[in-house]
Formats: structure tokens, sequence, C-alpha cells
């Protein structure tokens, strides 16, 4: 199980976020990806998961090029973007079964429940997301990580924002969990966390410039 | 696959449904747009009659168009849209569903009022029937073809008119063919070459669009 990047280079506009980062992950990995505001983690993020195109380079899955896998390294996939991808009309509930159905893995009411209880929002499962504050939104997008074990590779974009502390606790536990399993766990975060991972690598981006 | 499919629509259906007024729009604009009509060119009979298929369709389709905006933007802004791309599941059948839930949800409540609006405008009891069928037939393309046009325009500003600039072109086929079938049966000839037709083009539309849709899609979210 790996997933190796070659060369990606990202241009927004008329600035050059990057060129030439390479990295390679296995199970049980933790990649950290560190830069300032503005220096293209999201942008790195969405190219590893397939979202974005980079400019030159490829990402490659068991040797692969992803663009060629599409769906069959979807289903290995967990993606949590900056949009929490959390419909306001639904109820907590019912976004956990749709996103969960959606990544090829149908779950009932009431294991999203016991998902949505093991993260501190038992009581807001009936709730509409609309009524809920940004933390327990970010809460509701991470329940489906409970499911997520089928998929070894997580990419987490900020998941720790917006989050309390108990929360925070909780995500690391599953996040440990997940590695010392053999996942993948590719995040981006401003605050300083640990995770116990094989190994953990890091990828700096703070080479931004005009072009 | 068919769990996912299953699951798109039921979603969007529940959707529209805590929605309900934005629903309610589409159809009240088919209403009235095919009201304003007789009271502006006048309450002749015959040429009321001629002109009723022609109002019909083309209010049909101002009103379907009017829905795409609903179609893909609201998931585009929250992120889910993300997560559809991202999904285990082919992209087309993602879209396959989310257009039956949008033709459930602003084209069949259309045909519903059709004939009432037929008799408005005096429409015998046959030609009242040919164009509910045009219509059944009809509509669905319209959402088939309307959500290729929706894709493109995700996230560009102006999207709304853009769309329509986009589209309505791509309707032309239907209109001619959907109010074709009602004027050929109201001049004797029978509706059926017309039905037939638009049947065909239901079929191409279903087995291209949700494919043209879902690479669309992958370039608007790049």
């Amino acid at each position: 199980m790996t997933l190796q990047a070659h060369q990606l280079t990202c241009i927004r506009g008329d600035r050059r976020l990057f060129t030439d980062v390479g990295l390679e992950i296995n199970a049980g990995d933790a990649l950290r990806v560190v830069g300032t505001n503005g220096s293209g983690k999201t942008s790195l993020l969405r190219i590893l998961c397939g979202l974005a195109l980079p400019v030159d380079g490829e990402v490659r899955w068991h040797g692969h090029n992803i663009r060629g896998l599409r769906e069959e390294f979807c289903r290995n996939l967990v993606y949590i973007g900056h949009a929490n991808g959390v419909k306001d009309d639904l109820l907590a509930w019912e976004n956990v079964v749709v996103t969960s159905t959606l990544s090829g893995n149908p779950v009932s009411r009431e294991d999203a429940g016991n998902a949505l209880e093991q993260l501190g929002l038992g009581h807001a499962a009936d709730l509409p997301t609309r009524a809920l504050s940004q933390g327990q939104r970010k809460r509701v997008a991470l329940a489906r990580l409970q499911f997520g074990k089928a998929a070894p590779l997580w990419i987490l974009d900020e998941p720790f924002t917006a989050l309390d502390l108990d929360a925070v606790t909780a995500l690391r536990a599953t996040l440990n969990c997940h590695l010392a399993e053999g996942g993948m766990v590719i995040y981006t975060t401003h605050q300083e966390i640990d995770l116990a991972a094989r190994r953990s690598l890091r990828v700096e981006l703070n080479q931004a410039t005009s072009c | 696959m068919l769990k996912a499919l299953h699951c798109v629509i039921r979603r969007d259906l529940l959707l529209a449904f805590r929605r309900r007024a934005d629903v309610l729009t589409t159809l009240f604009f088919f209403v009235i747009v095919a009201t304003l009509f007789p009271l502006g060119v006048g309450p002749d009979p015959v040429l009321l009659r001629a002109m009723a298929p022609g109002i019909l369709w083309v209010a049909a389709l101002l009103a379907s168009m009017l829905a795409l905006g609903r179609l893909f933007a609201l998931d585009y802004a929250d992120g889910t849209l993300e997560q559809m791309l991202l999904s285990a599941e082919p992209l087309s059948v993602i879209v396959i569903g989310k257009v039956i839930a949008h033709w459930l949800v602003s084209g069949f409540p259309l045909i519903l009022v059709a004939p009432l609006l037929g008799v408005q405008f005096d429409l015998p009891g046959r030609s009242i029937m040919v164009l509910v069928a045009s219509l059944l037939i009809g509509t669905p393309i319209l959402s088939l073809i309307g959500a290729i046009g929706a894709a493109l325009t995700l996230g560009v500003r102006g999207g709304g008119v853009l769309v329509s600039l986009l589209v309505l072109p791509l309707y032309v086929p239907v209109l001619i063919f959907g109010a074709g079938a009602v004027g050929a049966e109201m001049s004797g000839l029978g509706g059926d070459a017309h039905l037939l037709l638009l049947g065909g083009l239901l079929a191409c539309a279903l087995a291209l669009t949700p494919w043209v849709t879902a690479v669309a899609l992958r370039i608007a979210l790049e």
C-alpha cells in the first residue's frame, strides 16, 4: 500500500505555489503538510486525492496513476476538505448515512447514531445540521471516519479547527487507532498535534513565487 | 450501484421537500407564463387553440430552465459535490440520480397541471392527452440536457444567464417535436411520429448526457 507523488507542480493564477514536490507514504505513516496561509496546502491535498490536476507531475496509488484508477482509488480514500460536505437541511444522522453510502459503505440509522454518540453528538443526531455550531458540524463531517476503516488512506484538511479539547483528543485517538491498524493519514493543521505513526513525515510548502 | 442511486434520489427529494417553496416557484412560473398569453393576445378561441402547443411548451422549457440553478449549485457551495466526485460509485450514476430527483421535483408537477392549462386554451380532449404524453417524454430530456449546462457554469459569475444561452439552443429539437406532436394531433395527422422521435431523443440523452455531465463536473471542480 503506497501513495507516491512525483514532481508535483501547482500554479494558481500567476503564482507558482510549489514545484517538484515529491513524497511517498506507506501503511502506518502519517504525513503532515506544513505551510503558512496561502502556501498551497489545500491545493496539494486536492491534487493528492484527484480533485485537482497538477500542472506537472503525477500521483500514483500502488504504482498506477490515480487519474486512471478513479473509483478504485476513491474506494480507498476518505477526504474531508475545508468545506465540511454537510448539508444544512438534513438531520445530523442523515448526513452521516448519505456520505457513508456514497463512499461505498452503506450504514444504518443506528450505526450513524452510534458514530455521532462517540463524538459527543448523540443528543444532536436528530437536529438539522443548520441548528448546529461550526464545531458540531465539523464533528458531523468527521463522524464518517468511524466507518472509514475499509479505506486505508485518509486525507484531512484542517481536521482539528473549530473542535474543543475533548473532541481534539477523541479525533487524535481515532487517527492513532487507524495508523496502528496500518492506515495512512495525510493532514494539515496549524496546531501542534503529534500522532503515533510508524513514520511521521512532513512536507514544508513555503516556496510560493510569482511567475 | 443501485444503492447509491437510491440514496442520491432519496436525499435530493428529501432536500426538495424541506425547501418546498423553491419547488412551488417553478410550478407557479409555468402557470403564470402560460396564463399571460391569453390575456395579452386576446380571447379569440381559434387563435388560442392554434398557439396553445407552442406556448405551453415554451413555458415548460423556461420553467425547467429556471430550476436548473438548484441542480448542482447548492451542493457545490457546501462541499457535498466534492464528496460525490470522490465517491466509490461512478459519478455518472450519481448524476442520473440527481437528474431523476430534479425531474420529479421540477418537471413532473408541470405535467400534472398541463391539462388544466390546456383547457384554458380550449384544446380538445385528445390533444390534451398528446400534450401530456409529449411533456412526459420531453421534460426528462430537458433535465438531462440542462444538467450539462448547470455543471459547466458552476462557480461562474452570472451563471444563471449563461446557462440559458448554453442550454436553450439545445432545447430546440425537443420544442419542435413536443409542440409538433400536439399540432399534428390537432390537424388530424396524429402525433405518433413526433412522440416516437421524442422517445428516440430521450434514449439518446439518457445514454450520453450523464457521462458528459460527469466530465463537466470534474472540469468545474478542478
